[in-house]
């Protein structure tokens, strides 16, 4: 009932305990308590995508999501794709090769965006690529080359 | 951009939510947060107590009965989508939820939060009244029945009673075999449908035995077509009953706003209206 909380949230692995304003959103807590700022906050309501993560497992908009509701759970931020030895992620590494990010700013919502849909569909066609992206706003790219890089990805991680 | 001050309470069971609801003054429920939480990052909420129901397992579930389907107020729209049972007992609720959102905001939305926003385009209030659901309202003092007809009081105001709030929605089967189409246009894909038109219909020695049209978005709440359904009804589905059936849509009241005519809506409301139609006859199993 107090005004903060105290949580405990593994995130990318690792257990880490915070107490918290009850109002803070997870995208906040994220970037400003972890500083774990490869989580973008564009729009705060909902609609951009740049601060999508993965609770356990599945994409959400950390936005959207208070840090309080977290508690227990398993987050998955951008800073968790690339490996611990150094290199890109295979989903990365397309980006890189096909242009798939200008500014970057929407790039790291769209990743976690398209790590959850590959598990999914490991052969998406190129209209189910652009409907995954859908709640993810670019303003750069004119998307081809994320959905370039998205299906050349899905190649890779089948491969 | 930042949520205003409120306390926070997160019942774990659904007593323990309604006995805050009946003492808390000035409380929101918070479901799956995707239409709550951007009203409270932009202000247009300002509750002093924030009830989270996420804690509450018991009101998430999806049971198909031989009758109906009865789905937990708490259950995500990604379980609705991902339900085989649902895909194959209730289509017209695979194919409207695929065009909610986006996955992100499907991970969280819930069926009874899309319920009781009752946004004008909503699909999941859209599929209620083409089902004639029957919404569950459960306050400390029990619980009622209300069929979802009866469910909008008003713009985005459910007809909920002081310390209510909605458990789970039972929505009656159609016959296997039936017809069914949803179909919205929206200017972006996952953008809120200006108009959507939800059809069901059941056919038999080559007629129409049962139909179903629902509007949704041409006014604060879904609009079931009845005069549509009883000319449909008995009648031998053809291209032109359709067109027309599509036609006396075209004269329904609709609204108007900043983003849309009342003359657009109307055509929207008189195609996708024949569309859904359709493509729902198309889908009838055929013996």
């Amino acid at each position: 009932m107090s005004a903060s909380r105290a949580i405990s949230v593994t995130v990318n692995g690792a257990r880490r305990e915070a107490e918290v304003p009850v109002r803070l959103t997870l995208a906040d807590f994220l970037r400003h308590r972890l500083e774990l700022t490869g989580t973008h906050v564009g729009c705060e309501h909902g609609v951009c995508g740049a601060c999508t993560v993965l609770v356990d497992g599945r994409s959400v908009r950390s936005c959207l999501m208070l840090a309080v509701q977290a508690n227990g759970r398993e987050i998955t931020t951008v800073e968790a794709l690339a490996p611990a030895g150094g290199g890109l992620h295979p989903l990365q590494q397309a980006f890189r090769d096909h242009h798939g990010l200008q500014c970057g700013f929407c790039t790291p919502g769209v990743l976690m965006t398209l790590v959850e849909f590959l598990s999914l569909n490991e052969s998406p066609s190129e209209a189910q690529v652009r409907e995954a992206i859908s709640g993810n706003l670019c303003r750069c790219t004119g998307y081809q080359g994320i959905v370039d890089a998205a299906l050349d990805a899905a190649k890779r991680l089948r491969a | 951009m930042k949520p205003p001050r409120f306390a926070y309470h997160d019942p774990q069971s659904l007593s323990e939510a309604l006995a805050l609801l009946g003492r808390l003054d000035n409380a929101r429920l918070l479901a799956g947060g995707q239409s709550l939480m951007p009203m409270l990052n932009m202000r247009l909420a300002t509750p002093d107590h924030i009830i989270d129901l996420n804690g509450i397992a018991d009101l998430a579930f999806i049971k198909v009965e031989p009758e109906a389907l009865a789905v937990g107020a708490m259950t995500r729209q990604r379980d609705v989508e991902f339900d085989a049972r649902i895909r194959s007992r209730c289509p017209l609720m695979h194919e409207a939820v695929l065009q909610v959102g986006h996955r992100q905001t499907r991970n969280r939305g819930t069926l009874g939060g899309s319920l009781c926003h009752l946004d004008p385009s909503a699909e999941l209030i859209t599929v209620a009244a083409a089902m004639d659901a029957v919404v569950t309202a459960q306050s400390k003092n029990g619980s009622r029945d209300v069929p979802f007809a009866e469910f909008p009081a008003g713009l985005m105001t459910p007809a909920l009673r002081p310390g209510e709030l909605v458990t789970a929605v039972r929505f009656p089967l159609w016959r296997e075999g039936h017809g069914h189409a949803f179909v919205e246009f929206s200017r972006r894909h996952g953008d809120f449908a200006i108009v959507s038109a939800a059809a069901l219909l059941e056919e038999a020695g080559g007629k129409i035995t049962r139909a179903s049209l629902t509007l949704g978005g041409i006014a604060p709440a879904p609009v079931r077509v009845a005069e549509v359904e009883r000319m449909l009804t008995g009648s031998v589905p053809a291209i032109e009953l359709f067109r027309e059936a599509g036609e006396a849509c075209r004269k329904l009241e609709v609204m108007e706003d900043v983003h849309v005519t009342a003359a657009y809506r109307r055509q929207l409301a008189a195609v996708l209206s024949r569309r859904a139609l359709e493509k729902a006859h198309e889908r009838v199993a055929r013996h």
